[in-house]
């Protein structure tokens, strides 16, 4: 017996102990539990964040636009009048975000702002020879529009700097434009501009259709290429906390009156299947976490009406109805911990497991799995909480004992 | 229930007499279905003085268990008054009555009921370690000597469902005076044990009794034995029949009697 363990943790152990095979089976169970929830919680982490990346990686937070165009009648009815107006809505032109450096400099102070880019973007070809593709035209400002999608990181060959004469085409596209680094190409609007470029870099978003349709030019050659001289059809902002994007574009938009359209809104069919994925998660967890909690109370209700005799003895020589209460909380405490332990080693060896089997053909993993330590420490913590409330009617069930009757058995 | 007037009447009576236990007009019913009510002691009367070695005789049914209960305050009379080194139990909680019951009295069982998940001297300190909540080494010290008491010694740290039904007794007894109880309540404590073995245990309860001071009151259903008591109640249909001073003491393993006067000097 060890001097610093307390009266009640030493009955708790050695009853364990006693009841080898039965304590062992109930870990098992719980730590299969653990092993389960520690399991999908980071698989599900994985691929969410995986998913998060994968979309935020190729799109500002937030998109600013000017406000959109609408159709005005010109006769306004008096009062008594009536009058039978048909209003179409308008064709929205491509038109400038208005004094877009001094809304840029506005948000720029905003706290949790991390960058704000201007970008213009509208339709154009690409031609070489007898060959055209329409494409999305985008003009950046490499230096901070680097910073807000990870053009850098797709660049399978040269660079993303564009400067005044350079374009960045997609793999697709410089396939079947038949161009490579430093190759020249024509940018052709529908105002009929045109503009001999180089091309600087070529990148691979992994996606067909993007590959070859988005094309990036500097800011100052689309602003030509388009005929919006010094402006600029979208701002773009990031900010510190991705989830709290919706809440500053709601914030700029009633600064700026311009429109301010956040991810989360405008990927919403994403995050509700995020949240179903969410919530089948929880109720999963709270299933295992059930049948772990059901497990221990049905043991230590055995374990109370096997022990009887041995509570009564332990009543009739001085031991407190709150002692043999704690005794069997300990027990479901434990258990819970033991199981929590052996839960989270079992755990980490299935990820590690399963980052060993799911790869693409490539060789890279389907998504990135992290071993959060807080992970473990959570479930070490639900773990011995479940213990802790399964063994609340056991242990009362034990403490109401009557030591006589116990005794008799 | 008595007032306080009567409780106070009577403390000063024990204080006087030196009384380890008191009981006045203690009766027992239990319910029997929903109306039914049975009365197992019909008002017992009983004082039992400072180092006395009582037999508790009796045919089966005749409330000697029940009596034993509500003595180790296991239960709770229904009428009566019972006072235990001079404190009233009718009036106290759950609570004190577990802190007097573990201070005061010490309980040896007919089938020796030890821990099995525990040694011998682990068994003997349980008592203790409930009311310290840690075990020391004053404890382990204490435990130790009434181990080697209780003849033991080699034994001390063997698993108690390694010892012979004899040994288990003999650390059931240990155990029972760890907390230097006044009372010893035992229920037929050599009912499991085989005459060479109840000797031996009955020898072991009359050494303790004779050199410590503490009182045994001893359940049982062998008159060989009960003539090696002091003193031999007997309990007939929750009544006390008899109680008289046993002036013919057996001696340790002997049939022989032995005059009271002449047993201090063996």
């Amino acid at each position: 017996m060890n001097d610093l363990a307390p009266f009640e943790w030493i009955l708790a152990t050695r009853f364990m102990r006693e009841g080898l095979l039965q304590t062992l089976f109930i870990i098992a169970g719980v730590a299969l539990g653990v092993s389960v929830i520690v399991f999908m919680s980071a698989l599900l982490t994985g691929l969410q964040s995986s998913l998060f990346s994968r979309t935020l990686d190729f799109q500002a937070q937030i998109i600013i636009t000017a406000p959109e165009e609408i159709a005005r009648p010109l006769y306004v009815p008096g009062k008594g009048e009536m009058s039978a107006t048909l209003i179409q809505p308008r064709a929205q032109r491509l038109r400038s975000v208005d004094q877009w450096q001094k809304v840029r400099a506005q948000i720029e102070k905003k706290t949790g702002v991390v960058v704000v880019t201007p970008v213009v973007s509208g339709a154009g070809f690409v031609i070489r020879a007898d060959a055209n593709r329409a494409v999305t035209l985008t003009g950046i400002e490499p230096e901070t529009y680097l910073h807000l999608i990870a053009l850098k990181d797709k660049i399978v060959a040269g660079n993303a700097e564009v400067g005044s004469n350079d374009i960045v085409i997609g793999t697709e596209l410089a396939k079947d434009m038949g161009v490579s680094i430093n190759d020249k190409i024509t940018m052709q609007t529908a105002s009929g501009a045109t503009s001999t470029l180089k091309v600087l870099g070529i990148y691979d978003f992994g996606n067909k259709a993007a590959n070859s349709r988005s094309v990036y030019v500097a800011l100052r050659t689309a602003q030509s290429l388009l005929n919006l001289p010094g402006g600029a059809t979208t701002l773009e902002v990031n900010v510190a906390d991705p989830f709290a994007a919706e809440l500053m574009a709601q914030s700029i938009q009633a600064q700026t009156g311009l429109k301010a359209e956040s991810w989360i809104t405008a990927n919403e069919d994403f995050f509700t299947a995020l949240s179903g994925q969410s919530f089948t998660f929880l109720v999963i967890r709270l299933f295992v976490g059930l049948t772990a909690a059901l497990g221990i109370a049905s043991v230590l209700v055995v374990s109370v009406v096997q022990k009887s005799k041995e509570i009564g003895i332990l009543r009739a020589t001085g031991t407190t109805r709150q002692q043999i209460l704690r005794l069997f909380l300990t027990q479901g405490a434990l258990f819970g911990l033991f199981g929590s332990l052996l839960g989270s080693g079992l755990g980490w060896a299935f990820l590690a497991a399963w980052r060993g089997f799911a790869k693409n053909p490539d060789g890279t993993l389907f998504f990135a799995i992290d071993f959060d330590p807080l992970l473990f420490l959570y479930a070490a913590i639900g773990a011995v909480l479940v213990g802790t409330l399964a063994a609340v009617f056991p242990a009362q069930r034990a403490a109401r004992l009557d030591p006589a009757v116990a005794i008799r058995g | 229930m008595a007032d306080s007037k009567t409780s106070i009447d009577s403390q000063s009576r024990d204080a006087e007499t030196d009384a380890t236990l008191r009981l006045e007009g203690i009766k027992k019913s239990y319910k029997i279905g929903k109306s039914g009510e049975v009365e197992v002691l019909h008002g017992i009367d009983l004082v039992l003085g400072r180092g006395e070695f009582v037999a508790l005789i009796g045919p089966s049914g005749s409330g000697k268990s029940t009596l034993l209960n509500l003595i180790g305050l296991l239960d709770k009379a229904s009428s009566g008054l019972m006072f235990l080194t001079g404190i009233a139990t009718e009036n106290l909680d759950d609570r004190a009555l577990t802190k007097l019951r573990a201070d005061a009295i010490g309980f040896v069982f007919q089938f020796h009921h030890l821990l099995p998940a525990f040694t011998a001297v682990e068994n003997v300190m349980l008592p203790l370690l409930a009311k310290q909540g840690r075990p020391d080494d004053a404890m382990r010290k204490r435990a130790a000597e009434l181990i080697d008491k209780v003849g033991l010694r080699a034994l001390a740290n063997n698993m108690a469902n390694n010892l012979s039904g004899g040994q288990q007794q003999r650390v059931a007894i240990a155990r029972s005076l760890i907390m230097q109880p006044a009372l010893v309540l035992a229920d037929e404590p050599t009912g499991n044990l085989d005459t060479k073995s109840a000797d031996s245990v009955f020898d072991l309860m009359r050494e303790v009794c004779d050199t410590s001071g503490t009182t045994f009151l001893i359940v049982t259903h062998d008159p060989r034995l009960a003539q090696r008591c002091d003193r031999i109640i007997e309990l007939v249909d929750g009544l006390i029949a008899s109680d008289k001073k046993n002036t013919q003491v057996l001696t340790k393993g002997d049939d022989s009697p032995l005059p009271v006067a002449q047993r201090a000097a063996t």
